[in-house]
């Protein structure tokens, strides 16, 4: 029995012995943390496959953990902080809520390096990335005015934050050359999540006359009723042909995984620095899924557009941009609108006739 | 299919869920059990009714799944409350947490499937008639099924003895015990009851509304469905009433945005849950003969050996 019992104590140090060298001396343990569960086919869904790219390119060099389900707010800090205790060097907040959380927990690990997604505080130790994702919109405006017959398009919106008011207004904007009479009909939902309400929106919006819908909701209920009515429609965040296959255009997709990996990179050859990344079209981390379910004649067009945006062509906010008080938008960057101007976007372009909620 | 007969057929679907859920949570607190634990045991439902339908293709065996889970998820609610005299606030929050954490454990392998939608209804003849032939005759089977069981409860509760016996239970335990009736026994089919509704209740939404499961698909709905029975001060007839006005409302405001009719979108959203409110109010205000709450909703029925 004693023997038995030491035997099985060696066994039990060996193996404990073995992973310590393994994470502790070899890995580079990196954190995530995200908003949603990984399978909301949506935000976080994207997030968790750029985590799988990156673990794949470097396989045994890296150690990855994530949390989901968080919520966003003071809760967060502490996940934040349980993963920089537990040894993680590079952690990745996924949402725009964790901002002031990532920023405290940043300043109470000065060795640990955090990337924040989608805000703008930043620390020597705390960087920030995100997409422009308006730059898929504008292609996704001139598809929808190509394929509309009834000349209005159905928008299903979250919240009027900038990233949706700017979503709407390049959307408008690529419409326009197109079609300049081009009508928007814009639901809000007020939420970013309710399959629900989703899809009953996208029948409202249907029902009065709208033959493409848009979203800037993350689940796939609204391609479903598309599909479901014979309807087209744009997918939001990943490929969502599987639940509309004769109804989806294309869909406008965060792509993380590229990043990721370069930054992971940076850290494993020590030249990590607090940079911020705000990427499209061009560093691939907004990419567009095939083209579907239209004539050749606009997916060339769409493919010619997207090309023109990647080689810097063209600006998706190109001035003059006249809003919809039909006075003309300081032109902060020279030919197009700044960044700074996009990032706090809150009026909508001329040719939308409803109102900014609250506003 | 014209506007007005959309709307209403949307606002079938949307109250459809919220009317079954609600339906069981009325028997359950006639009986005397609060459970908050609706949400919870709808998106077990909700998980396990698309995982039945998936798995089998048929869209029964999937209301099935989801009536059985939504049973299961309410036996350990029983057994709790009932067989262990816990708090019933307490167990049922917590069984909301446990619900939309194990949902997310079932669901997680079916996510990104996809499957076809409940067929509807189509009597040839019936269904074609102009206006109210969809309407009446077009709806998928859970529409009239919801509807069906509410007057069944209706005619349970108000024409029958067994009836009479569990608001009996509901109203005054002490009472009920020492006329003999077995409380606990009621009060365990009444909470199966609700749990078998609220797991139906879930299961509609991926298999008759959007047809594919997401964690948290609910999306509040246990919550809204607990707040219905209040509304509808435990009377079955005003169930109705407050499920259908409130999926009114949630359809008509996304049509007055479409519209663009200028009032904030926030406020619309949240038009719902005021009118539930005003509701209440107006309820408490005027209380005419109405039914009000279970006189033992809520508290714990030890039976004294």
């Amino acid at each position: 029995m004693k023997k038995i019992l030491i035997a099985a104590t060696a066994a039990v140090l060996v193996t404990g012995a073995g992973l310590l060298s393994a994470s502790a001396a070899d890995k580079l343990k990196i954190g995530f943390i995200y908003l949603g569960p990984v399978g909301d086919l949506g935000w976080t869904y994207q997030h968790d496959l750029g985590r799988l790219e990156m673990v794949k390119e470097f396989g045994d060099k890296v150690e990855t953990t994530f949390l989901e389900n968080v919520s966003e707010g003071p809760d967060s800090e502490r996940s934040i902080e349980q993963l920089a205790r537990a040894g993680n060097k590079l952690i990745f907040t996924t949402s725009f809520g964790y901002m002031e959380p990532t920023l405290k927990v940043a300043k109470k690990y000065p060795n640990v390096h955090f990337e924040h997604a989608t805000g703008y505080k930043r620390d020597k130790n705390l960087a920030t990335y995100s997409g422009r994702f308006y730059e898929g919109r504008y292609i996704q405006g001139i598809i929808a005015a190509k394929m509309s017959k009834s000349g209005v398009l159905g928008y299903i919106a979250s919240f009027p934050i900038p990233e949706v008011i700017s979503g709407i207004n390049a959307t408008m904007l690529g419409a326009q050359t197109i079609n300049p009479n081009i009508k928007v009909k814009i639901i809000w939902a007020n939420t970013w999540f309710d399959p629900g309400k989703e899809a009953d929106a996208a029948k409202a919006l249907i029902d009065q006359g709208a033959d493409i819908i848009m979203q800037h909701t993350d689940s796939p209920a609204a391609m479903q009723v598309a599909a479901e009515r014979g309807k087209l429609a744009f997918g939001q965040d990943s490929e969502m042909i599987k639940f509309g296959p004769k109804a989806q255009l294309t869909s406008t997709m965060n792509n993380w995984g590229p990043y990721y990996i370069q930054r992971v990179k940076a850290e494993l050859d020590g030249t990590w620095k607090s940079e911020d990344f705000w990427g499209g079209l061009k560093s691939k981390l907004v990419v567009m899924a095939p083209y579907t379910n239209m004539p050749d004649d606009v997916k060339k067009l769409a493919m010619d557009t997207e090309a023109a945006i990647i080689e810097g062509r063209l600006q998706p906010f190109k001035c003059p941009i006249v809003g919809q008080d039909g006075k003309e938008v300081e032109c902060k960057g020279g030919t197009h609108l700044d960044d700074g101007q996009v990032l706090g976007m809150n009026f909508y372009v001329k040719g939308i006739d409803e109102k900014i909620p609250g506003k | 299919m014209g506007l007005i007969e959309a709307i209403i057929l949307a606002v079938l679907a949307a109250s459809t869920p919220l009317l079954l859920a609600a339906t069981g949570e009325l028997v359950t607190e006639r009986a005397g059990v609060l459970n908050l634990g609706v949400e919870g045991m709808m998106i077990v439902g909700a998980a396990c009714g698309f995982g039945g339908a998936w798995l089998s293709g048929s869209v029964i065996i999937g209301a099935l799944c989801g009536i059985g889970a939504g049973v299961l998820m309410s036996l350990i609610f029983a057994l709790m409350t009932l067989g262990l005299a816990v708090n019933q606030v307490a167990t049922g929050l917590a069984l909301t947490i446990l619900g939309v954490g194990l949902s997310g454990l079932i669901g997680s392998r079916f996510v990104g499937e996809k499957i076809s939608l409940a067929p509807h209804l189509y009597i040839p003849g019936l269904t074609d008639i102009p206006l109210v032939g969809r309407i009446l005759f077009g709806e998928d089977a859970f529409v009239y099924l919801s509807l069906a069981l509410v007057i069944g409860v209706w005619f349970f509760l108000y024409k029958t003895r067994t009836g009479l016996i569990l608001r009996a239970a509901g109203d005054n335990h002490t009472s009920a015990r020492a006329l003999g009736y077995p409380v606990l026994r009621i009060r365990m089919f009444a909470v199966m009851f609700g749990g078998a509704c609220a797991g139906l209740a879930g299961a509609y939404l991926p298999l008759a509304y959007t047809p594919f499961f997401i964690p948290g698909m609910t999306a509040g709905r246990g919550w809204i469905a607990l707040a219905l029975v209040v509304f509808a001060s435990w009377l079955p007839g005003r169930l109705v009433i407050g499920a259908y006005l409130f999926g009114a409302v949630t359809i008509l405001q996304l049509h007055a945005q479409g519209w663009g009719v200028g009032v904030p979108s926030q406020l619309m959203s949240a038009l719902p849950y005021l009118a539930t409110i005003i509701v209440l109010v107006l309820i408490s205000r005027a209380r005419t003969g109405g039914s009000t709450a279970p006189a033992a909703l809520g508290t714990v029925f030890v039976p004294d050996r």
